[in-house]
């Protein structure tokens, strides 16, 4: 937006505050130390941004149920049923939500009762490898909002190398792997070129480069010869080639495909290259006060196309995960299933950390999975799971009023013996 | 400095240079000659042959205008070498060191969307008046989006959220107008939903100095979910109550509807679209000439100089932010009010990311950002129109239009777009 390059700063003021304000003190006992570290610090912030979101949606649920307004209007009469109803719609969705996720009560045997775990990491594999390519534009200090735009591109790609080429098992799969790596690499390092030579602002042009790859997708997918499926009127690929799709990892029974190894894989990738390599450092160093950075002999503006390729090509692994893992009967225009999106909550939620995009990517995943088993199950819109998502988000985003809320100290403000008033 | 200099300093006796600095920029001549050398290959190299119609008259106009037809290929070739005409005299212009006018701009640029028109509409007829009166009805909300876009990041609050408040403010008219049945409250509920999302975002960004990009994107996403579930969940239980408001009629300003070709598309729409040209006028105004807007332009180009003459920066944010989204609001009323008439899950569909898009086209400009909004709705609109009579482009391209323009205008291509300074920053009263 500014001719001047600029930082978003990802970690608010507020934020830096309180992970300076958590240093110990030495005249502290070690006791109460432990336990303002775990009340003040941020992982408590994250879960308790968890549990009000719940609480928050299961208000939403409660209101909205039939039975409950039924009921609500003889509340003085019999409170009972109101309070009877509201616990069976919250409580009924959200054990749908659990079971849908975890593990299924209902289903004899630990191999059936265990599958919702595993869409569960099914739903998490894209979220994760999507997360991490967002963590990483983050702790460079880009945002990068292009997660749909790279993905539909990186799914085009992998999938077209997929469907329309013959290779020997194995081999097919990684060319087609690396087609949609390349891909995502080059829509996400086009955002860094144009920010380092005009300095156009990310977070435009990814918003803006979606659009231009979901029209791009769109008319590929309607055209024949280019995407479209031979013989067909539909926007769709056909089915991709044995070859090339991602096996199952625990056998054809489940779903969940070796696209999660490499979202481990790509988990370690970015953690070594964050916290031990030379070009992490120059990230996080980007990511801190591009000024100093360049000041120190780095240049930034190679920084940002690397981390806007890399982070276009983590995104892009999400994508190849939909067509090669996920859906491999031939894709539409909404193959990316708001992945783009939900990878920005998931690397907030994970604090822009590998192993914190990590968790909350199974977490959201988990949402996904038992968001569908709710709906059916309960008949509660799936679309809850997108409240209840964004609200944790805001929650961890704003430390102090999630503090405020559960009247918890403020970090580096202890209940110490008052110093007396300065003099004035 | 340890010591100062205490001589007094004698006043420069020797006359005041003014030194102009000589400016020569290619730029534009080079835009324009590019442009020709496009438009010769498309009209010319890909000609196609046909006469072109265009549909001038529609009911009701003073006089009915004969409907012109032109042969494809000579306008091709006549509109082909006047715009080549256009960039010699910006090549001229620019040899003697003067600034290619934008009137030169302006007729070059509508000289090369009748080129591609008459291209485009060969062996048919564009129904003119049609296509101009769908393009307003596209652009209201875009307009409205803009308008609380630009108040809100010239106060310094970047402002993604606007496809939030446009959902917002689309949904709540649609219930609130359905069950009262007066559409004029559905347009208060809306603006009044407008400002609640306004108030999260005014409320983690300024009082929690969240980073505003996180924070809009996230009430997007809040938005869409609220919305939804609750169209799932309460709304399609029960449509008759909760999802059928009464739209807006369309009231025909009396003698100036009927002027041709312009008339029905400025002058015989709903109420909501009138509020557009009140809206607009009435923001520039006060945004460029009063004390409000000068104060609100301060606090967003340098919140430290406006808070050191007394102006409470956070307070301007936030009444400014909501008012902001009290806009916006409105302009998603337009798709329940005005459009469609129920809404439905996702109805905003991206309006209100090329709202920020025309924006930042429109470099936070009140009047700027409406002709961008306007650019785009047209865009839109013509795309419908020609896969209506036959286009040889195909339509995904034309609704990529607006997004590569930005692409283009952002990256500093088309003038130059400058923030203001302090937006997406924010401010920490030491």
């Amino acid at each position: 937006m500014s001719d001047k390059p600029e930082q978003l700063p990802v970690v608010t003021a507020e934020a830096k505050l309180a992970d300076a304000g958590t240093a110990p003190t030495p005249d502290e006992p070690k006791s109460t130390r432990i336990l303002r570290e775990i009340t003040t610090g941020s992982a408590a912030i994250s879960v308790l941004a968890v549990v009000l979101a719940l609480v928050i949606g299961g208000i939403l649920i409660a209101v909205t149920d039939a039975r409950v307004q039924a009921t609500a209007g003889y509340f003085f009469s019999r409170p009972t049923d109101l309070l009877q109803a509201i616990g069976d719609s919250v409580g009924g969705a959200y054990s749908a939500l659990f079971q849908g996720a975890i593990y299924n009560f209902r289903r004899p045997g630990f191999a059936d009762g265990i599958k919702p775990l595993t869409e569960t990491l099914t739903f998490a594999t894209p979220l994760i490898a999507a997360g991490l390519g967002v963590a990483l534009a983050f702790r460079v200090g880009l945002f990068n909002i292009g997660g749909r735009g790279q993905m539909l591109v990186a799914a085009a790609a992998s999938g077209w190398v997929a469907f329309s080429f013959d290779l020997p098992f194995f081999i097919h799969m990684i060319v087609a792997l690396i087609a949609g790596l390349v891909a995502g690499a080059v829509w996400g390092g086009v955002v860094g070129l144009l920010k380092a030579r005009t300095g156009a602002h990310e977070v435009i042009v990814t918003i803006m480069l979606n659009y231009v790859a979901f029209y791009l997708i769109s008319f590929l997918l309607r055209t024949p010869g280019a995407l479209q499926a031979p013989g067909s009127n539909n926007p769709k690929t056909p089915g991709m080639k044995d070859t090339a799709v991602f096996p199952d990892l625990l056998g054809s029974g489940y779903n969940l495909h070796a696209g999660f190894i490499f979202a481990i894989a790509a988990t370690v990738f970015v953690w070594y290259l964050l916290n031990r390599s030379s070009l992490g450092f120059k990230f996080r160093a980007v990511g801190e006060n591009p000024n100093a950075a360049r000041v120190a002999g780095i240049n930034v503006n190679r920084i940002w196309i690397t981390a806007m390729a890399m982070s276009g090509a983590l995104i892009g692994l999400a994508g190849v995960s939909q067509v090669l893992g996920t859906v491999t009967t031939g894709f539409s225009s909404g193959i990316d299933a708001g992945i783009g999106f939900d990878a920005i909550t998931v690397a907030l939620l994970g604090r822009s950390r590998p192993v914190g995009v990590f968790i909350a990517g199974v977490l959201f995943g988990a949402f996904k999975a038992g968001g569908f088993s709710m709906q059916a199950a309960q008949g509660v819109p799936v679309d809850i799971v997108l409240v209840v998502q964004s609200l944790i988000v805001l929650f961890i985003a704003a430390p102090p009023l999630v503090r405020a809320v559960f009247r918890l100290p403020t970090p580096g403000v202890r209940k110490a013996p008052r110093a007396k008033k300065a003099v004035a | 400095m340890t010591s100062t200099d205490t001589r007094p300093v004698a006043p420069d006796s020797s006359p005041i240079v003014h030194e102009t600095a000589v400016v020569r920029s290619w730029k534009t001549s080079v835009v324009l000659a590019v442009f020709t050398v496009l438009g010769a290959v498309l009209l010319i190299g890909f000609g196609r042959e046909g006469t072109s119609g265009f549909r001038l008259a529609s009911d009701g106009d003073f006089f009915a205008l004969p409907d012109m037809a032109v042969s494809t290929m000579g306008a091709a070739v006549v509109i082909v070498l006047v715009l080549a005409a256009l960039t010699g005299v910006s090549v001229m212009m620019t040899l003697r060191y003067t600034k290619t006018p934008l009137w030169l701009i302006s007729l070059f640029a509508f000289l090369l969307l009748f080129g591609f028109l008459t291209w485009a509409a060969a062996g048919a007829t564009i129904p003119v008046p049609g296509l101009l009166v769908g393009a307003l009805g596209l652009s209201v909300p875009l307009i409205f989006g803009a308008l609380g876009g630009v108040l809100s990041e010239r106060v310094g609050v970047v402002n993604v959220a606007i496809e939030g408040q446009l959902l917002a403010g689309a949904f709540t008219s649609a219930v609130v107008a359905s069950i009262t049945q007066q559409p004029f409250l559905g347009l208060v509920a809306a603006m009044v939903a407008g400002v609640l999302v306004s108030f999260v975002l005014a409320a983690f960004a300024i009082k929690y100095l969240v980073d505003q990009v996180i924070v809009g994107v996230v009430l997007n996403v809040l938005v869409t979910g609220l919305t939804s579930f609750l169209f799932s969940q309460v709304l399609s239980a029960n449509p008759g109550l909760l999802n059928s408001p009464p739209r807006f009629d369309r009231i025909d300003i009396p003698v100036l509807s009927q002027i041709p070709i312009i008339g029905p598309a400025l002058f015989k729409q709903t109420i909501i679209v009138y509020f557009v040209y009140v809206a607009v006028f009435v923001v520039w105004y006060c945004l460029f000439r009063t004390k409000w807007g000068l104060r609100l332009r301060s606090v967003g180009e340098h919140p430290q100089a406006a808070d050191t003459v007394g102006i409470n920066v956070a307070r301007t944010r936030f009444w400014n932010v909501s008012l902001a989204g009290a806009i916006a609001g409105f302009g998603g009323a337009y798709f329940t009010l005005g459009s469609v008439g129920a809404f439905n899950k996702e109805m905003t569909a991206g309006a209100g990311f090329i709202a920020l898009a025309a924006v930042i086209f429109g470099r936070w400009d009140p009047i700027r950002a409406t002709l961008a909004a306007l650019l785009f709705g047209f865009a839109s609109n013509l795309q419908n129109v020609l896969s209506i009579i036959g286009s040889p482009v195909p339509s995904e391209f034309m609704l990529m239009l607006p997004y590569v323009v930005t692409i283009f205008a952002v990256a500093g291509l088309v003038g130059q777009s400058r923030a203001p300074a302090a937006s997406g920053k924010p401010y920490i009263k030491a």
